[in-house]
């Protein structure tokens, strides 16, 4: 192997063993307290829990390498679950129209993202801002603020199983597999990157911002759609109020894995290995009984001590 | 007469050495020119005496006292100032509030905009830029400009020792000679000068004594009366470096691009010019005089108010309406100010090289081979002798000069018919300056057009069959190969701002 593939592995492969690292002793931690952690069924209900945050921190993840936010997913999360809810409740829409509907509206709200803020040259912390308020509105709408009931019609989507993990499951590691080489592997990902890094030089390397920045909030839009199809079949139901405070979960997955929020550096490997972080946690924590607050507590310290692990290990000779 | 600042077996190991056994001396009321090949460690020397990095050996004193400063604020404590190689001002702010940025005069907290607008005017006209405005955000100015600001937030302070790194990459000869009259008034202060520069005829302009680094060594220390220019690039370089001739072998092709009456605020007014294949057009002119700023508008970077471009002989304008427009019909513009416009600093050379034609290493699909990029990129750091660990070291990790020829490989990795090029040689030393002039020469010979734009007129009087010149947004003369003079072309410079204020 070529020395520079050969280091560059070499860094990758450091990325992920420390975080690795974090994640085994959290599982070591939790199994020493409680002999109920330790079990195949509580690893797979955390695999089950999780996709839904696998795929919003995975969109999130792009957008913030892109250098933008994308505050609106837990709002956007909630109006699709609800016009699929609706769809199929009220409109007696079939699950083959139902669904798309819902991943089109996933996308709708994601590509108005991009574009207005294009349009308008406007950063995305206020254009999402805005489609937060929005889009939590407009699931209140079209659900008269009632949570939807679908009965078990659904719920096949989420239970079925595949070799002891869910579909939702194995859908989600598959796209997250995907972004992956697609972030480091394409022309697109490293003009995202370059974007990230450094906007006018990008544009003045002949790269038109723009297409890159539609796709990304597209995307993320179709990721956070296919999640709220996940959880409305988990539930078996659409709930307005899905979604409360996710992009800060998403965020902070982003965040724990060492992604940048200035744009340019991120990994959405090291944001899966943040997800799984913040699952261990909730659920070592609920297994030893902890209340929420205590939770709360902790989640938010392991958030912060990530990050400082994070700026050490970057710039080891930054001085004053 | 005993030294101020003198250094003892000083070295500093990254990957590699990059600093071993250096004992330089400072004298009191000298200046003291340092010199070396891009990457021979100039930079990390200053940062040491300055104190923005610590060596891994050595020792230095201070008037005879130990000297190990830990940081910036050690040093100026000790009244050891450095401009630095790269340009960190801060682009929202005003000129003014930059020069005076940690000592703003107030009252109780209250900012004194009156003292500080009234001081900073005192500095710029010093320097000879009393007519830029002290309240413009620095971000409006060029690169030039920000380099004198750069300056001047220096030059106020009371200092023992002034480190220069390449305080003049950027500068045409009328704001070196006003930057010249401060050094030389320092010197008489008694104030050491550490002055880098890769403008050797400058050196022998100011310098007292020449230090010479090579790979990190400090080879010689010396006079520089009786030190011919010859022998500093061979103890620089460590060979004789090719012919000077980069005119012959090529010969004028039909028009590749022509600007007809481009306006754009009060920068570019007017401007109508042909560059040819087979041909390098040279544009000369005082810094803020409107060369960028039609480069730009050209490429699309910035919007015309009016005016056409044509391209490639077409009778029909182009139509360039963002830089992408421009790159795909075939013009490549390097731009001048590479820390904001040019590099990705959070990113590698690989990223920072292909980004303008990954197509040509990617297949249909988009997917990126990195083995082939790599090589790809291999093959420009040997052709102009990047000095890096890897393709994927980290673009801040390289030196000034080393970080310019990855933004030239750029642009030639892209292949363009059209090279319009902004300073292409900024802080670049002498033998890699050939390098690239052999490269534009013979691009150039192959049948592209190279426009060049750089205030180093000796570098346009080496290169270019033709220069253009301008002068306070407009084109004041036009010269033939042959037919100029460097006092026609400094008296055509100068045309515009005579009788009317100048720019700003
Ligand atoms: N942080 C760093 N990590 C690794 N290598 C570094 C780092 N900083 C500098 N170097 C290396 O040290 C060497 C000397 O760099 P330096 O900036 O001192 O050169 P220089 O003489 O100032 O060159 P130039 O004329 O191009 O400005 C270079 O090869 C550079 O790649
Ligand atoms: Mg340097």
């Amino acid at each position: 192997m070529p020395p520079a593939t050969a280091s560059r592995l070499r860094r990758e492969l450091g990325d992920y063993f420390g975080l690795a690292i974090a994640l085994g002793l959290l599982v070591l931690t939790f199994s020493l307290l409680t002999e109920h952690f330790f079990s195949p069924t509580n690893f797979r209900t955390i695999a089950n829990q999780i996709p839904t945050a696998m795929l919003v921190a995975t969109g999130m993840t792009l957008v913030l390498v892109l250098g933008q936010i994308d505050l609106s997913v837990g709002s956007v999360l909630a109006f699709s679950g609800a016009m699929l809810g609706v769809a199929i409740t009220q409109w007696k829409w079939p699950l083959a129209i139902a669904v798309p509907a819902a991943l089109g509206t996933g996308l709708a709200c994601g590509l108005l993202n991009g574009a207005i803020s294009i349009r308008w040259r406007l950063p995305t912390f206020i254009v999402t801002l805005g489609m937060l308020e929005i889009t939590r509105g407009a699931a209140h709408a079209v659900t008269r603020s009632q949570t939807q009931y679908l009965g078990s019609s659904v719920g096949a989507i989420a239970s079925t199983e595949f070799l002891g993990l869910s579909i939702p499951f194995l859908l989600a590691l598959t796209i997250v597999a995907a972004s992956h080489v697609l972030l480091t592997r394409t022309v697109f990902g490293r003009h995202a990157i370059a974007i990230g890094t450094n906007e006018e030089a990008a544009r003045l390397s002949g790269i038109d911002p723009r297409p890159v920045k539609l796709a990304v909030f597209g995307g993320t839009g179709v990721l956070v759609a296919l999640a709220a199809i996940i959880d409305t079949s988990r539930f078996e139901s659409a709930n307005p109020n899905a979604g409360l405070g996710l992009e800060l979960q998403a965020i902070a997955a982003a965040v724990i894995g060492g992604t940048s929020l200035m744009g340019g550096r991120g990994s959405v490997i090291t944001t899966f290995f943040g997800v799984l972080i913040i699952a261990v946690l909730n659920a070592g924590l609920a297994a030893v009984g902890a209340r929420d607050e205590m939770k709360r507590l902790i989640t938010g310290a392991v958030i912060i001590a990530a990050v400082i692990i994070d700026v050490y290990r970057q710039r080891p000779s930054r001085r004053p | 007469m005993a030294p101020l600042i003198s250094t003892r077996g000083l070295g500093k190991t990254y990957a590699t050495p990059v600093l071993d056994g250096v004992d330089l001396d400072l004298l009191p009321g000298e200046i003291h020119a340092l010199v070396g090949e891009n990457g021979a460690g100039k930079s990390t020397l200053s940062r040491i005496i300055a104190g923005l990095t610590t060596p891994d050996r050595g020792s230095m004193s201070f008037e005879g006292r130990p000297y190990a400063p830990r940081s910036k604020a050690e040093g100026e404590a000790a009244g050891i100032h450095m401009v630095m190689q790269e340009l960190n001002l801060i682009g929202t702010l005003s000129v003014a509030e930059n020069i005076f940025l940690d000592h703003l005069p107030n009252r109780a907290g209250w900012i004194d905009f009156k003292k500080l607008q009234r001081d900073a005017t005192e500095i710029l006209t010093r320097i000879g830029m009393g007519d830029l405005d002290p309240r413009l955000p620095v971000e409006q100015l060029g690169v030039g400009q920000q380099q004198m600001v750069e300056i001047a937030t220096s030059l106020w302070r009371h200092c023992r020792v002034l480190i220069l790194d390449e305080p003049t990459a950027a500068l045409t000869a009328p704001e070196v000679a006003h930057l010249f009259d401060q050094v030389r008034r320092l010197r008489s202060e008694g104030v050491a000068i550490l002055y880098i520069s890769h403008r050797l005829e400058e050196i022998r302009q100011i310098a007292d004594r020449i230090s010479v680094l090579r790979d990190g060594h400090l080879v010689t220390t010396r006079e520089v009366a009786g030190f011919s220019l010859d022998e500093v690039v061979r103890l620089m370089v460590g060979r004789e470096l090719g012919s000077a001739d980069f005119t012959s072998g090529r010969s004028r092709g039909p028009v590749a691009l022509a600007a007809r009456n481009l306006r754009l605020g009060d920068k570019v007014q007017d401007i109508s010019f042909e560059a040819h294949r087979g041909e390098i057009l040279g544009f000369a002119g005082l810094m803020g005089s409107g060369r960028t700023e039609t480069m730009r508008a050209i490429f699309g970077a910035d919007t015309l108010e009016s005016g056409q471009v044509f391209l490639h002989g077409n009778k029909t304008p182009a139509r360039i309406r963002s830089p992408r427009d421009a790159v795909r019909q075939g013009i490549a513009l390097l731009t001048e100010d590479r820390k904001a416009q040019g590099l990705f600093l959070a990113l590698g050379i690989r990223e920072n090289l292909t980004i303008s034609d990954l197509r040509r290493v990617a297949a249909t699909t988009g997917w990126l081979p990195r083995a082939l990029e790599t090589t790809q990129i291999r093959r420009w750091i040997d052709k102009l002798h990047i000095r890096c660990n890897s393709p994927d070291q980290g673009i801040t990790e390289l030196s000034g000069g080393n970080q310019q020829k990855v933004i030239v490989a750029r642009w030639l990795f892209r292949d363009c018919d059209i090279l319009i090029f902004d300073e292409p040689t900024r802080g670049v030393d002498i033998g890699a300056r050939f390098e690239i002039y052999r490269l534009l020469a013979d691009l150039a010979a192959e049948g592209k057009a190279v426009v060049v734009v750089s205030s180093d007129l000796n570098e346009l009087l080496m290169l270019c069959d033709r220069i253009a010149v301008m002068s306070a947004g407009r084109l004041a003369a036009e010269f033939q190969r042959g037919a100029w003079t460097q006092d026609a072309i400094m008296a055509a410079a100068l045309s515009g701002h005579l009788g009317t204020p100048a720019v700003n």
